[in-house]
C-alpha cells in the first residue's frame, strides 16, 4: 500500500501532525532539561557531601532531596541547596566545612535518617568515611610552616596522629630550630572539615577538598623496589654479579684517603 | 431557544440557593486541607513540634510512617538507584492511599501550587481573558514519558530540577531562594498565557497521579442530572471540564459517574452547583436519581440547543 500520490486520511493527517508537534516539543523540553540534569552534577568544591554519600554521579540518581538527614543533624551542619543561592543541585543536602564542619557522630544519624540509600547505610563507623580529604593548601602563610607552633589543625582532628600527624624538619630560617609540619594522610582522613574549620587565618591554610582534586594516584603497574625486596627477602632481581665498589683509596682525587691525591677542581668557596 | 433561562454570573445562583458557606463548602475543606498538610510540615521546623519531618518528596511521621512521592520514587528506579526499603515502603503506602481515593486528590487537596494556580485562575476570570494557549491535554503525559527518559538517560531525578511543588514545599521548610521566582512565573502563566494551563496541561506529577488513581473508589457522581438546567458554572470552576460532558450529559443509560482519571475530586462542581446535581459518592454507585416532579425544579430543558 503506497501512500505517494493518495493524500492521507484527515484524522491519520491529524494524527500524525499532533505526534509530531508533541515529540519536537517533548525534544526541546527535554533537552533543556538534560542540560539541567548535567549542569546539576557539577559540585563546587568547597561544597560537601554528609558522610557515606554516594558518588555525585550516583546521589543525584539516589537523593529525593527530602532533607531528613538535614533534620536528624544535631550540629545543624548540614543544609539543603537553595535554589539560585547555592551553586549544589537544588534541594541535595552539603556542608561548608568552614561554615560548620562535621562532629563526626559515632551513630551517624544522617545515614540512619535516609530513606533511600543516597547515604549508604553501609556506613556503620564514621572513622570510614570519606566526606574529602584536606589538604594543607597554602605552605606560604601557614603558621606552622613559618616555624611558630599554631598546631591548631593538629590539636583539633578527631583522628589525631593519625588523620594529621606533625612532622618535623629542619628550620632553615632560624638555622637552630624545627618546624612542625601538619601532614595529612588521606588513608585515615574522613573530610569532616575540623581542620579547616579551626585553622586561625582568616582565610584557612588547610582546606577539604574532594578525593577527585586533592589526590593524585599511582599507576597500576608501579612497584617500589625497596617494598618488594623486603617482601622477598632477597633482591627482586636473581643472579647480579656484585661488581667492586669504587671506594676512596691509593690513585683517587680524594686528600682523606692514604695515596689520594688534590681534585683537578675545587668549588669555589661561598662567601656569607 | 424559547426556554432558555438567564443565569446570575458564575456561583451566585449557587450562593443565592444555599448560601455563601454550603456554596463554598468543599473549597473551604480544601484550603483547609492544603492548609492542614502544609502546618503538618512547618510545625516542626517553626515551633519545634515534631510531628512530621522531611517534605513532600518524603517525609517521617511520627518516627514510624515513611511515606516517599511515588513519582520521584520512579524517576530514581530509572535513573538507575535501587532504594532503601524504607522509601519502598514509603511509596508503596502512597501509591495504595491515591490509588484508593483518587490520583489526583493530591492535586487538589495537598499540592502546595494549587491555591497558586487557583489564585491566578481567580484571577484570569475577573480580569475576563481569554482562555490563550490550550494544549492538548495529552501534552502532560507526553511531558511525563520525557521526564522518565531524561531521568533514564541522565542518571539524575530529573524533574525535581525543575519540580515547583517540591521546591515550594521544600522551600517553606528549609529556605526558599529564588523559589519564589517560579511560583511567581507559573502564576503569570496561568494568569496569561494558559488558562489552568500548569496543572491542566503542564504538570507531570499530575499526570502520574491521574494514571495512579485511574480506578479509584472516591468519584463525583452527576447522579441529580436531570435537575441540571444548563447553567454551565460547572464548566467554568472545573479545572479539568472535559470530564464533565459524559457524566452530566450522557444518555439515561450511561453512568453518571465521572471516570476519568483527570478528575482531580476537587468538589467545586458540587459547590457551584444550584441544583445539586453532583455529588461524591464511590465507583459503583451509579444510580440516578429519578426524574424530579415538575414544580420541584426550574423548568429543564429537553436537550441541549445544539
Amino acid at each position: 500500500m503506497s501512500l505517494v500520490g493518495k493524500p492521507l486520511a484527515p484524522n491519520r493527517r491529524r494524527f500524525l501532525q499532533d505526534a509530531a508537534r508533541a515529540a519536537g516539543g517533548c525534544l526541546a523540553a527535554g533537552s533543556l532539561l538534560a542540560y539541567l540534569a548535567r549542569d546539576a552534577r557539577a559540585l563546587p568544591a568547597e561544597a560537601l557531601r554528609p558522610p557515606g554519600a554516594l558518588p555525585e554521579q550516583d546521589f543525584l540518581s539516589a537523593c529525593i532531596r527530602c532533607g531528613l538527614c538535614v533534620r536528624e543533624c544535631p550540629y545543624d551542619t548540614l543544609k539543603l541547596a537553595e535554589l539560585g543561592v547555592d551553586a549544589v543541585a537544588t534541594g541535595t543536602p552539603y556542608f561548608t566545612a568552614r561554615d560548620i564542619p562535621c562532629e563526626m557522630c559515632d551513630d551517624i544519624p544522617c545515614v540512619a535518617a535516609c530513606p533511600t540509600g543516597a547515604l549508604d547505610p553501609g556506613l556503620d563507623n564514621i572513622d570510614d568515611a570519606k566526606m574529602g580529604v584536606a589538604v594543607l593548601v597554602d605552605q606560604e602563610n601557614c603558621l606552622n610552616f613559618l616555624g611558630l607552633r599554631c598546631d591548631v589543625c593538629y590539636r583539633v582532628c578527631p583522628v589525631i596522629d593519625e588523620a594529621i600527624t606533625l612532622e618535623t624538619q629542619h628550620n632553615a630560617r632560624s638555622g637552630h630550630h624545627a618546624v612542625f609540619i601538619p601532614t595529612v594522610h588521606a588513608d585515615r582522613c574522613t573530610g569532616c572539615g575540623m581542620c579547616e574549620k579551626s585553622c586561625v587565618l582568616p582565610e584557612a591554610a588547610i582546606k577539604v577538598l574532594p578525593a577527585r582534586l586533592a589526590r593524585g594516584s599511582s599507576a597500576d603497574h608501579y612497584r617500589k623496589g625497596w617494598e618488594e625486596k623486603e617482601a622477598k627477602g632477597a633482591p627482586v632481581v636473581e643472579g647480579i654479579i656484585d661488581l667492586p665498589d669504587r671506594l676512596p683509596g691509593p690513585g683517587t682525587d680524594n686528600l682523606v684517603a692514604p695515596g689520594g691525591f688534590e681534585p683537578r677542581f675545587n668549588l669555589p668557596e661561598v662567601t656569607q | 431557544m424559547t426556554t432558555r433561562t438567564t443565569h446570575l454570573p458564575l456561583g451566585q445562583e449557587a450562593i443565592a440557593r444555599k448560601g455563601w458557606l454550603g456554596a463554598h463548602k468543599y473549597l473551604l475543606l480544601r484550603r483547609a486541607s492544603q492548609l492542614f498538610f502544609l502546618v503538618l510540615f512547618l510545625l516542626g521546623p517553626w515551633f519545634g513540634i515534631w510531628i512530621v519531618q522531611g517534605t513532600l518528596a518524603g517525609s517521617l511521621t511520627l518516627g514510624v510512617l515513611p511515606l516517599t512521592d511515588p513519582f520521584v520514587f520512579l524517576q530514581s528506579l530509572i535513573a538507575g538507584h535501587w532504594p532503601e526499603l524504607t522509601a519502598v515502603t514509603g511509596a508503596a503506602i502512597v501509591l495504595v492511599a491515591y490509588a484508593l481515593i483518587g490520583g489526583r486528590v493530591y492535586c487538589s487537596w495537598v499540592c502546595p501550587i494549587n491555591p497558586v494556580t487557583d489564585g491566578a485562575h481567580w484571577l484570569h476570570r475577573k480580569l475576563g481573558l481569554q482562555k490563550g494557549w490550550q494544549p492538548k491535554r495529552a501534552t502532560r503525559l507526553w511531558i511525563m514519558a520525557t521526564v522518565l527518559i531524561v531521568s533514564g538517560l541522565s542518571g539524575v531525578i530529573a524533574w525535581e530540577l525543575v519540580n515547583p511543588i517540591t521546591m515550594l514545599h521544600r522551600g517553606l521548610i528549609f529556605g526558599m531562594g529564588f523559589v519564589w521566582a517560579m511560583v511567581a512565573a507559573i502564576f503569570l502563566f496561568d494568569l496569561f498565557v494558559s488558562r489552568q494551563g500548569w496543572c491542566g496541561h503542564i504538570c507531570p506529577v499530575g499526570a502520574f497521579y491521574g494514571l495512579v488513581g485511574t480506578k479509584a473508589l472516591l468519584r463525583v457522581s452527576a447522579a441529580n442530572r436531570t435537575a441540571c438546567d444548563d447553567c454551565m458554572d460547572c464548566y467554568a470552576v472545573c479545572p479539568e471540564n472535559q470530564v464533565i460532558s459524559p457524566a452530566l450529559k450522557g444518555k439515561s443509560d450511561d453512568t453518571p459517574l465521572i471516570l476519568s482519571p483527570d478528575c482531580t475530586n476537587c468538589g467545586r462542581c458540587i459547590d457551584v452547583c444550584a441544583e445539586d446535581v453532583f455529588k461524591f459518592t464511590h465507583r459503583f454507585d451509579d444510580l440516578t436519581v429519578a426524574p424530579p416532579e415538575p414544580t420541584a425544579a426550574p423548568e429543564p430543558r429537553a436537550s441541549r440547543p445544539f
